[in-house]
This record gives structure tokens, C-alpha cells and sequence, in this order.
């Protein structure tokens, strides 16, 4: 699909007018540098209720001063995304209440994905001091007590004199390197906001300069429990783009092994979330029956954590010859298992007053801040790709969309129960009728995209994986964007958090399950 | 059985004998405090050892098992280890209150300890308010707690601090109601009368169901006072990192950490001092044979069984439920233990009053 490229002046009515006949969710804000051209941006919208999609572009000739109106009072989630467009290719989005950078230091000089950024360690060296927020300012009027730095009054921006909390970089409960600060009145917060960029690895800058198949390395590496379903996407979308037919046996095996991510991920979820409301035991439980599928993962990719198993054609090794009965075992335990995650946690009264009616989104909400993945079907909006968009067998086999409806943190956690289940089931349909054949088909050494622009997505673990990837032709991509599953969850932690207290900030965090390396790409 | 009192009075007569009456006193002071803390380190050597083990039971693990045979050094080891790690001081802490903290915790948690009738005659602290001194030495432990996060210059151990300083505060209510539901049925607040009082039957027998709904919220106001899951809000790792404690180090986090094991061994030991008739053995009116063979049973043994047994139940709750919340944990006690406490006492007295005790 080929961007419908809009002037300037029209992009505002444009966009509300999108907005008004239905194009309501906002999948992804791709930032653009076109060298003589001007930089500019990519909209990627769907229409929730009829699935049509639409790819909005916008140029911005002027590249000292670009600036494009800005839509997040259309779209919630844009706030985040063009801040995250601001930060790589310093495009000033008019109207936007809080441009700041979201993952650089706020010291940054230069915008790292424009194609005339200068490298050079000289402009950005390793900084070792820490860095001052840009909304805090030291108020001098005290002076004689600079001495005494603790009477130095601060101020700030964003939060004014409120009791500031720090949560993060490195907190137990924020499973990764993300940072919140926290505005509290006794127990309960009156604002977050949230600082990304600790883990960030320039991914998709380094990926300009890499052949296709090394690309491939840095999916597994981004949301590290959608591993499989991350490079699946990458592959489809440069399959696609070659017009690449793959063997039946490949799309059985790339169908299973991402049902088995999935499972794991929803595994690992249900044991951080009981870790993180105090349930320790259920941790354990949840970790040992993940091991089961690690080792299954073990035994085919060689790699537990980080596979590297697709490539694009294919996958990289054929499945073992016990393969099939080791699953089907494991799934005839997985299913006894689950009565005891109920038992020990679900049911629970405490975890049900922990989570039911906190941390809720509406369904309305849960659109326009783009929250995917069991966030959003446990507000009701069916956002499963894997039904909107079928891919590799998912429109053959039977498997139902589990929805809730109030969003809360409770119907969260249910989602992914029963996913598990969900899961299981497509497993079960696919295991005993893996087709013989080749497990890849062969490729060119070297791959090049011929010119345009290709876009792919899954269902991660925890959301819509998207890839967008735009060639000039070369062996290398001229862009590729990764849709983050994570980004506009944290987004809309700030709605889903009004009123909550810290210990909900806790259950919020772990139910809405994002991970950070997938985040910060 | 075994009387210590025997013993105690032998070794009393004897420092009598070589040294004058005062010096004698002074040497006994030292040697019972030295006692008490010997048992109290002995103790919280073996609470960490248990709870180690029962949680991995509980989570289908082994627990340590590399350190001596089954792991059984390894408490040692990590005793060893607190000791020689530096205690670091804290920039712009309030240095006096840092440091005091965690030794206020500690002495009112020795200080409840040595109340605990361990055997007739086993006993340090005996007097007419006994009960009435564990709740005032119990309760300054909080004053550590609430020293330990305002002084840390630490947000997460103010927070944590405040959240103790309500919880235990409000817990501390329904500990005392049911201690007085016991008061009201034995007539004594002298812990070697309660526990002679129950020779004949504990009292969660003799003061049947006011008794039994008593010893539920003494359990559950009990876990509460040893700031453990459920109610493990003050150093909630998940939020809050440590809580009260996260600035401490060394042996200074190890004391916290020493006593809120031996909290949770003397919030157990009241329990069964009060409610299972401590080191009495358990008796059945009419079964003279049964009860003689009971007798046998040194009376240690009863108040350490009973005791562990309690422990194992709170062991047992802290590793299978998840965290509340600070609204509900309060809500928890002034909404339903409270009330349901005030009317349990009122049901124990009016049954005393009518005579309708066993």
C-alpha cells in the first residue's frame, strides 16, 4: 500500500475529516527524511470497525525549521508518537502541549535519523554527568543558603510544587528500564509522566546501513518475549516485498512457534503480575511451566530467549523429529496448570480487589490511544491482527478473539488466561497436520527490495508488531519503523492512572504488560 | 515434668553464696540478658532456616541446599555475611535517628521476647501486667520503623514509614481487644497465671467460639504487626523497593531484618501462649492416662511446637496471597476486625458472666 501524499495546509482537514468517517485508530506515525525533499511524516490509520486502512503523507520542504501540525487532539496516542518524531528528526508539531524529546537526553545535539546527522563523538560525547530535567528550575532568590543545598528551593514545570516521586530507571516493578515521576498526594497520583529512552539502541538507524538478512538479528532484541512473532513480521513484510512464496511446512511452523511465544510471553506475564502484587508462589508456578517451553524452544532453535529462527524463505532449521509429541505433551500439561494459576491467584480475594476496577480504559479510549493486545481487548475493541488482517494459517484454523469489557486490570489478566487457552487450542489444530516439504525456500545471497514502500504486521504477545520498511532499491532499507506494541501503552498511563493510587500504579504496569527493550527499539 | 524453677533457684542460691547480695543480683541481670539475646539469635537463625524451607516447599523448590548438608550453614553463612559488609551512612540523613532506628526496633522485639514462657519457671519477665507490658514493648518497635524512614532522606522510606506508622498503629487495636477477650475469661494478666490457668484446657477450648474468633483476629492483626504478606506494605519490594529500610545496609538492614523474623516467632508465642496454654500440655478432663502420658512431654517442647505450628499457619498465608492495598489494609481493620472485635468481647464477657465457659 502507497502513501496518499497531502499538502500541508490540507493535512489538518484532512485528518479530521478521516477522523469523522471512522479512522479512528491511529497505528503508527512514521518520520521522514527525504533528503531534498524535506522531511515529513507517514500517518498509518485504520478504521476500527471496518478494518480499511490508510497511509497519509505529509512533506515539509523547509529543513531548518520543519513544522507540522499536530493531531493528538485527534488521536491521543500522537502525542507520544510525535514527540518520538520530534526527537529523531526535530520536525516541531504545531500545537502539540509538550514537545520534548522522548528518548534522547534533553543535552542532545542533532537529530540521529536525519540522513545528513553528524556521527562524530565530538558533538555528542558520552555525558557523565546526569542529566537535569528540563522542567526543573533551581530558584535562586535563597542564596545565602546555597551552601546548604537542601534549602534551595526548586520548582517545577510540569509538576509545580508537588511531592515528586522517582520510579525507575531501575525499580523492581517497572520490568525494565523505564522511568516514571510521580506526583503524589498521600497514596494517590495526581500526574505521571513517563522518560523512555534508557535502553534505546538506535535500531532503526543502524538498520540503514545493514543487508536485510542482518536486520533480521535486531527483531528478536526488541520485544524479547514476541520474539518469534517480531521476525515473522520483518520476514513477511521483505517477503512480501520480493514476492517471495513460502511452503506450506514454513507457515505451519512460523503459526506454531508464535502461538508458543505467545504462550510463554502470557506465561511470564501472569507470573510478574502476581510478583508484582506480593503472590511470589505464583511467580514460581508460572516460571516453571515457561521452562517447559523454553526447552522446546531450545531443542528447535537452539536459542531460548533470543531464537533468531525465521529468515526470510523460511526458518532457519527444520523442527526435530519429536518435535509434535513434545508439544502435544506440553499442551495437555499447560491445560491441568492453569487450574492451579486459579486457584492460587485468579480466584484470590485479594488479587480480585487489587484488580477488579482499577486501572480502567475505556473502549473509546483504549482506540485512540492505540493500545492493541489484550489491553485493548479487555476493553472491548477487537484489535486482534490475526483476525483483521489474517496472516500465514490464521484464517484456517478456528480460534475464537477473547474479549472483556470493562478494562479493567482483572479483565487484563483474564485476557491472557484465556489466550493461553486460545493458544493451546490453535496448537493443537496445526500439530498433527505439518505438511512435508521444505522448511525454506531458496534466496538470492544478496536481497534487494525493489523501490516502494511495504508494511507488514502481526499480533505480538501484547499487541500490534508492525514493520514498515522503505526501499530506494538498494540491498539496505532507506527507513524501516517498527511499530512499538509497548509505546502506547505507556502513552495511556496517564489516562488509566487518574485517581489510582501507587500501589495501582503497580498492578496498572504489570497488567498493561509492555516491555521496555520493544519500547525503546 | 521439669520444673526450671528448680534450677534457677539453685543458681540464684549459689551466687548468693560466694558474693554479696547486690553483686549477685547485678551478675544475674547480666547473665539472663545474655541468655535472652543467645536465644533470641538462636532463634532467628532457625526462624530464617524455616521460612526458607517452607517457602520452597510451598513453590516446589529445594531451597538452599549447598552450604553443609541440606543447606543447614547457610543462614550461618549469611549471618557471616552481614556482619563484615560496611555500614554505609547515608548524605544529608539525620545521623542520630538513622543509626538509632533499627536498635529501637530490635530492643522492643527482645524486650517482648523475653516475656514469652518458654517452660515453667523459663521465663524472664514475670510480673502481675505481663500482657500489658508485651503490648507497650511491642509497640515502640513502630517508633523505629517511622524513625528509620524520616531519617533515610529517602522518599520510598517515608512513604513506607507512613504506611507502617498506620498499619501497625490500627492493628495494634484489635491485637489488644483480643488479648483482653483472654483477660476477660482467665481473670489474670500474669502470664505464668494464664498459662497455669490452663492446665486443665487452653482456653481456645474453654472460651470456644469467642475464643476461636479472637485467636482468627489475633492471627490476621498478627501478620499484620509483622509487616508481612499480605500486609507487607511498609517494604513492599514491588513499589516501594524496601520501604522503611531501603537506605540500611549491613548489620544495621540486618536487625530489621532479625526482627521481623522474631516478631513474627513472638507474635506466635503469644499465640499460643494465650490461646493453646503455652507450655501446658493438652489435657482432657477424664482421661488420666492420656494426660499422664502428656505430662511426659517437657513443657519446651509444647510452647516450641505450638508455637512453630503457628508460625507455619502465617508462613503458609505469607507465601500464597498477594499484597493489599494501604486503603484496604486500613479499611480491613477499622471496618470489620474492630467491630467484630469490640462484639467478641462483649460475647466473652457476658458468657464469663453467665458462666458459660468450659
Amino acid at each position: 500500500m502507497s502513501p496518499e501524499f497531502i499538502e500541508l495546509e490540507i493535512l489538518r482537514p484532512r485528518m479530521e475529516e478521516l477522523h469523522r468517517n471512522g479512522m479512528d485508530f491511529l497505528r503508527d506515525i512514521i518520520g521522514m527524511d527525504w533528503g531534498e525533499e524535506g522531511l515529513g511524516a507517514i500517518y498509518a490509520l485504520e478504521n476500527s470497525s471496518t478494518h480499511e486502512n490508510i497511509q497519509i503523507a505529509v512533506r515539509c520542504t523547509d529543513r531548518e525549521k520543519p513544522q507540522i501540525p499536530s493531531v493528538c487532539d485527534l488521536w491521543s496516542v500522537a502525542e507520544f508518537y510525535e514527540r518520538e518524531v520530534y526527537d529523531f528528526f526535530g520536525i516541531v508539531f504545531t500545537g502539540h502541549p509538550d514537545m520534548r524529546r522522548l528518548y534522547l537526553r534533553n543535552d542532545w545535539i542533532g537529530y540521529p535519523l536525519r540522513k545528513d546527522y553528524d556521527e562524530s563523538e565530538a558533538i555528542n560525547p558520552i555525558r557523565m554527568e546526569s542529566e537535569v530535567p528540563e522542567d526543573l528550575q533551581r530558584q535562586s532568590e535563597i542564596e545565602e543558603d546555597a551552601a546548604r543545598e537542601l534549602f534551595v528551593k526548586q520548582t517545577n514545570k510540569i509538576f509545580g510544587d508537588q511531592y515528586i516521586i522517582n520510579i525507575g530507571p531501575q525499580h523492581p516493578a517497572t520490568h525494565g528500564v523505564l522511568r516514571f515521576r510521580l506526583a503524589l498526594d498521600g497514596e494517590e497520583i495526581r500526574k505521571i509522566d513517563v522518560h523512555c529512552g534508557y535502553i534505546h539502541r538506535g535500531i532503526e538507524k543502524l538498520s540503514e546501513k545493514l543487508t536485510y538478512p542482518q536486520i533480521l538479528a535486531f527483531t528478536d532484541r526488541l520485544d524479547y518475549l514476541s520474539a518469534h512473532q517480531n521476525r515473522h513480521a520483518l520476514c513477511m513484510c521483505i517477503e512480501k516485498a520480493i514476492g517471495l512464496d513460502i511452503t506450506d511446512r514454513t507457515q505451519y511452523i512460523r503459526t506454531i512457534m508464535d502461538e508458543l511465544q505467545r504462550i510463554d510471553s502470557h506465561l511470564l506475564f501472569l507470573s510478574c503480575a502476581a510478583m508484582d502484587l506480593g503472590a511470589i508462589t505464583t511467580f514460581i508456578y508460572g516460571f516453571r511451566d515457561r521452562e517447559k517451553i523454553l526447552d522446546i524452544f531450545e531443542e528447535v532453535t537452539g536459542g531460548r530467549l533470543i531464537q533468531n529462527y525465521n529468515i526470510i524463505g523460511g526458518v532457519q532449521a527444520d523442527i526435530t523429529p519429536d518435535f509434535a509429541n513434545k508439544v502435544k505433551e506440553y499442551c495437555k500439561y499447560q491445560k491441568e496448570k492453569i487450574k492451579e494459576y486459579n486457584d492460587v491467584f485468579t480466584y484470590n480475594t485479594i488479587t480480585r480487589k487489587r484488580m477488579i476496577g482499577v486501572g480502567k480504559i475505556s473502549r473509546e479510549d483504549a482506540i485512540s490511544y492505540g493500545c492493541t493486545g489484550g489491553t485493548g481487548r479487555a476493553a472491548g475493541w477487537a484489535c486482534d491482527v490475526r483476525k483483521r488482517h489474517p496472516y500465514a494459517l490464521y484464517d484456517k484454523v478456528d480460534f475464537k478473539e477473547i474479549l472483556y469489557t470493562n478494562g479493567d486490570c482483572y479483565d487484563r489478566y483474564l485476557v491472557r488466561l484465556d489466550e493461553i487457552m486460545e493458544s493451546i487450542h490453535i496448537i493443537e489444530q496445526l500439530i498433527d497436520n505439518i505438511p512435508d516439504g521444505d522448511y525454506k525456500v531458496k534466496t538470492k545471497p544478496i536481497i534487494r527490495i525493489p523501490e516502494g514502500r511495504y508494511s507488514a504486521s502481526v499480533e505480538g504477545s501484547r499487541g500490534e508488531f508492525g514493520v514498515f520498511i522503505e526501499s530506494h532499491g538498494d540491498k539496505s532499507p532507506y527507513r524501516i519503523k517498527f511499530r512499538p506494541m509497548g509505546l502506547p501503552l505507556v502513552a495511556a498511563m496517564h489516562k488509566i492512572l487518574k485517581g489510582a493510587k501507587v500501589a495501582d500504579l503497580i498492578a496498572i504496569g504489570a497488567t498493561l504488560d509492555y516491555v521496555i527493550p520493544d519500547i525503546d527499539r | 515434668m521439669l520444673d526450671f524453677n528448680t534450677i534457677t533457684t539453685a543458681i540464684d542460691q549459689y551466687l548468693h553464696s560466694i558474693m554479696p547480695a547486690q553483686a549477685a543480683i547485678v551478675t544475674e541481670c547480666i547473665l539472663v540478658a545474655l541468655c535472652a539475646v543467645l536465644a533470641y539469635v538462636a532463634f532467628a537463625i532457625v526462624m530464617i532456616f524455616m521460612e526458607r524451607k517452607v517457602c520452597a516447599a510451598f513453590q516446589c523448590r529445594l531451597g538452599p541446599m549447598r552450604v553443609g548438608p541440606w543447606g543447614l550453614l547457610q543462614v550461618f553463612a549469611d549471618v557471616f555475611k552481614m556482619l563484615i559488609k560496611e555500614i554505609i551512612s547515608i548524605d544529608r540523613s539525620d545521623k542520630v535517628l538513622y543509626n538509632l532506628a533499627p536498635y529501637l526496633v530490635v530492643m522492643s522485639s527482645v524486650l517482648t521476647f523475653s516475656c514469652l514462657p518458654f517452660a515453667d519457671g523459663l521465663q524472664v519477665l514475670d510480673f502481675n501486667i505481663g500482657v500489658f507490658f508485651i503490648m507497650a514493648a511491642s509497640s515502640f518497635g513502630v517508633l523505629g520503623i517511622l524513625l528509620a524512614g524520616w531519617s533515610s532522606n529517602n522518599k520510598y522510606s517515608m512513604i513506607g514509614a507512613v504506611r507502617s506508622g498506620a498499619q501497625m498503629i490500627s492493628y495494634e487495636l484489635s491485637i489488644g481487644l483480643c488479648i483482653l477477650v483472654i483477660v476477660v475469661l482467665s481473670g489474670t494478666m500474669q502470664i505464668s497465671e494464664l498459662v497455669e490457668a490452663q492446665r486443665d484446657g487452653w482456653f481456645i477450648f474453654k472460651g470456644h467460639i469467642p475464643a476461636f474468633i479472637a485467636f482468627i483476629i489475633y492471627l490476621i492483626a498478627g501478620n499484620a504487626e509483622t509487616n508481612r504478606a499480605p500486609f507487607d506494605l511498609p517494604e513492599a519490594e514491588s513499589e516501594l523497593t524496601a520501604g522503611f529500610h531501603t537506605e540500611y545496609s549491613g548489620m544495621h538492614f540486618g536487625f530489621f531484618y532479625v526482627a521481623e523474623f522474631m516478631n513474627l516467632f513472638i507474635v506466635a508465642g503469644i499465640a499460643s501462649t494465650l490461646f493453646f496454654g503455652g507450655w501446658a500440655p493438652l489435657h482432657i478432663a477424664g482421661f488420666d492416662m492420656f494426660n499422664d502420658i502428656m505430662n511426659y512431654i517437657p513443657g519446651s517442647i509444647w510452647f516450641l511446637g505450638k508455637t512453630f505450628f503457628v508460625i507455619w499457619l502465617l508462613m503458609w498465608v505469607r507465601w500464597t496471597f498477594p499484597r493489599m492495598r494501604i486503603d484496604q489494609v486500613v479499611s480491613l481493620e477499622w471496618k470489620y476486625l474492630l467491630p467484630i472485635g469490640l462484639v467478641n468481647l462483649l460475647i466473652m464477657t457476658i458468657c464469663v458472666v453467665m458462666g458459660w465457659t468450659f
